[in-house]
């Protein structure tokens, strides 16, 4: 009973009982083949896709800030691409670069926004993401003429960004989320700025007080969810061979939801990555995984409604949990 | 430097904000081992006074001299690294970081080589809990606990034994047992008086009498920004001492006083004699 709680108390907790919730809810009313959907690509695909951006946004939002120009931020590293590979057959290298230093700009952008402003960071980057909407979409038809590019990637590329792995129909994000995802686990749990950015969350006055360099921090986690989501439209363009125009409202939903069903405070100040790991997948299984059912894939949005309200409500009980726990192990 | 040289001492220190002049010649000593009580009510500029003796506020008159040199500090930084440490009604504890993680707080422990640098947890909380027990709350066992299950006092006692063991040598304890009750505050005045016998020098903003008369070696008490009364411990009675701050006859009349004095005297509020 001991370790049951203290597991509870965990804030990866809620996200490991959606989880179980999801999959016991497709069994039971879904019929879903587990081994099937365990090897099926298509929702480690799109949980690659939303977990590289997610790891990032997570700690921001530890950090207390929230960043939604994600959205326009993963057509913009894609466009980015297909325009200089593309459209102008420069090499493959400098659109990649390019393509990052989009995002370490906006990033820097944001960040510097948010540090000297005391605007809350929704509306600074509600601005950012509109205006990188606008940007994208004029500045490809300015420069192409066209809102949809081709471009053809060299081997070297495709391997490294934008293949499909094990032969199969698995692509090569994963193996970048899940290196992603040990860093950002070995930088919020292991090193001190892990502590660092727990403390910028729980007490930003405090945490400068204490000798935090909370501005640079601030940048910095800005920087890291801008360039995380270039990188992964970058990843997208020449997996594709081709980048479109598109708002990306969606993702910055399915991120938000995923970082918050993964037992991330909106508030800030708590939260872990194994939980938002857990809390990608759970989501990616209930968006894609709901073809392997029988339930009409109309219901999904419901289904991801009821979760991430059950979740948060979990996240609230577990918190208080952690709260008032005193281990018994080293007491007496 | 001998001895008796106060650890921080302010002369005449006034403080505006623009037009509006919050401090009036303050002068105010420490010393090791010392406990000056700083009483007064809200907006009497006490928290000005705390932030200018930490650092984040520049006196705009006047000097600050710790063991007798005048400095000026760069920032709250600059105080903390010469030994000034503030710790706020609320502590400056993280609520949903454990005990460990908070006490270290910027000054994580770290195992490890280069970039796979580990913050050493098991030192961490080993320390923690060792330094809050030394102050005497024996409670606290567990460095993984998360410090907003802790109740108040001991919230205050943890911030505490961390400016202690980083080396604070000036304590400021901004109305440290304002939010808690009779035995909450009991733990932080034993603190306080730990603090007190390992050569610290405290500053203990307050405005319960009671609480102030048990620690307190020296008592300053501010009203509208200026020193009203300075005076040591046995100099006056418990009830001389609430009058003055609680408002009675004697604070109004010192207020009309002080007031008139200084419409009579280009702003200078009058003098007093500082007891040493």
């Amino acid at each position: 009973m001991d370790m049951i709680s203290s597991v509870l108390r965990r804030p990866a907790a809620a996200s490991f009982l959606s989880l179980l919730g999801v999959l016991i809810f497709y069994v039971i009313f879904g019929g879903v083949d587990l081994g099937k959907l365990a090897g099926a690509a298509s929702w480690v695909n799109y949980a690659a896709r939303i977990g590289i951006v997610a790891l990032p946004v997570a700690l921001l939002m530890i950090s207390g800030e929230i960043d939604i120009s994600i959205g326009a931020m993963i057509p913009a590293g894609a466009m980015t691409t297909a325009i200089i590979a593309g459209h102008y057959e420069l090499p493959m290298f400098v659109a990649v670069i390019a393509a990052l230093a989009v995002g370490v700009l906006v990033g820097l952008f944001n960040g510097l926004l948010a540090t000297r402003t005391s605007v809350p960071t929704l509306i600074i980057t509600l601005g950012t993401l509109v205006g990188m909407q606008g940007i994208v979409l004029a500045g490809s038809k300015l420069l192409t003429g066209a809102a949809s590019v081709p471009l053809t990637a060299p081997d070297w590329a495709k391997t490294v960004f934008g293949d499909f792995i094990f032969g199969g129909s698995h692509q090569v994000v994963i193996i970048w989320w899940i290196i992603l995802t040990a860093v950002f686990w070995f930088l919020m749990h292991q090193s001190k700025y892990g502590n660092w950015i727990f403390a910028i969350g729980g007490d930003k006055v405090s945490a400068k007080n204490a000798g935090i360099p909370v501005d640079r921090i601030t940048i910095l986690l800005f920087i890291g969810t801008a360039t995380s989501a270039s990188f992964v439209g970058m990843c997208h363009a020449i997996l594709f061979n081709s980048a479109q125009v598109s708002g990306g409202m969606n993702d910055i939903f399915n991120i938000i939801v995923s970082v918050v069903v993964g037992g991330v405070l909106l508030t800030g100040g708590f939260g872990s990555i194994l939980g938002v790991f857990i809390g990608t997948i759970t989501f990616a299984i209930v968006i894609k995984g709901i073809d392997f059912t029988a339930i009409d894939r109309n219901w999904a949005n419901l289904i991801i409604g009821i979760m991430l309200l059950a979740a948060v409500g979990m996240n609230e009980t577990f918190r208080k949990k952690a709260l008032t726990a005193v281990s018994k192990k080293k007491k007496g | 430097m001998s001895a008796n040289t106060p650890v921080i001492e302010l002369r005449n220190v006034d403080k505006s904000f623009g037009p509006i002049d919050v401090l009036h010649e303050i002068s105010l000593k420490v010393r090791a081992g010392e406990v000056l009580c700083l009483l007064g009510d809200n907006g009497a500029g006490k928290s000005t006074l705390i932030k200018t003796l930490a650092g984040v506020h520049a006196p705009t008159r006047g000097e600050i001299l710790v063991d007798g040199q005048p400095i000026t500090f760069d920032g709250p930084r600059d105080a903390q690294d010469r030994g000034i440490a503030t710790v706020h009604q609320f502590g400056g504890t993280y609520p949903l970081m454990s005990i460990g993680r908070n006490f270290f707080l910027g000054m994580e422990p770290t195992k490890g080589f280069g970039p796979f640098k580990v913050f050493d947890r098991a030192k961490a909380n080993r320390i923690a809990v060792e330094e809050v027990q030394k102050m005497g709350i024996t409670r606290i066992t567990d460095g993984d606990r998360l410090v907003g299950g802790l109740s108040g006092g001991e919230r205050q006692s943890l911030a505490i034994a961390r400016a202690v063991y980083f080396g604070a040598r000036v304590l400021i304890l901004d109305e440290p047992t304002a939010a808690l009750g009779v035995k909450q505050a009991a733990h932080v005045l034993r603190i306080v008086n730990e603090a007190k016998k390992r050569g610290l020098a405290v500053i203990f903003i307050t405005h319960q009498v009671m609480h102030a008369m048990t620690v307190g070696d020296h008592f300053a008490v501010l009203i509208r920004g200026a020193i009203a009364a300075d005076f040591r411990k046995g100099e006056k009675t418990r009830e001389e001492i609430t009058d003055l701050m609680a408002g009675g006859e004697t604070m109004a009349d010192l207020e009309a006083s002080i007031e008139g004095y200084m419409e009579t005297h280009e702003g200078h509020p009058p003098k007093v004699n500082t007891a040493d």
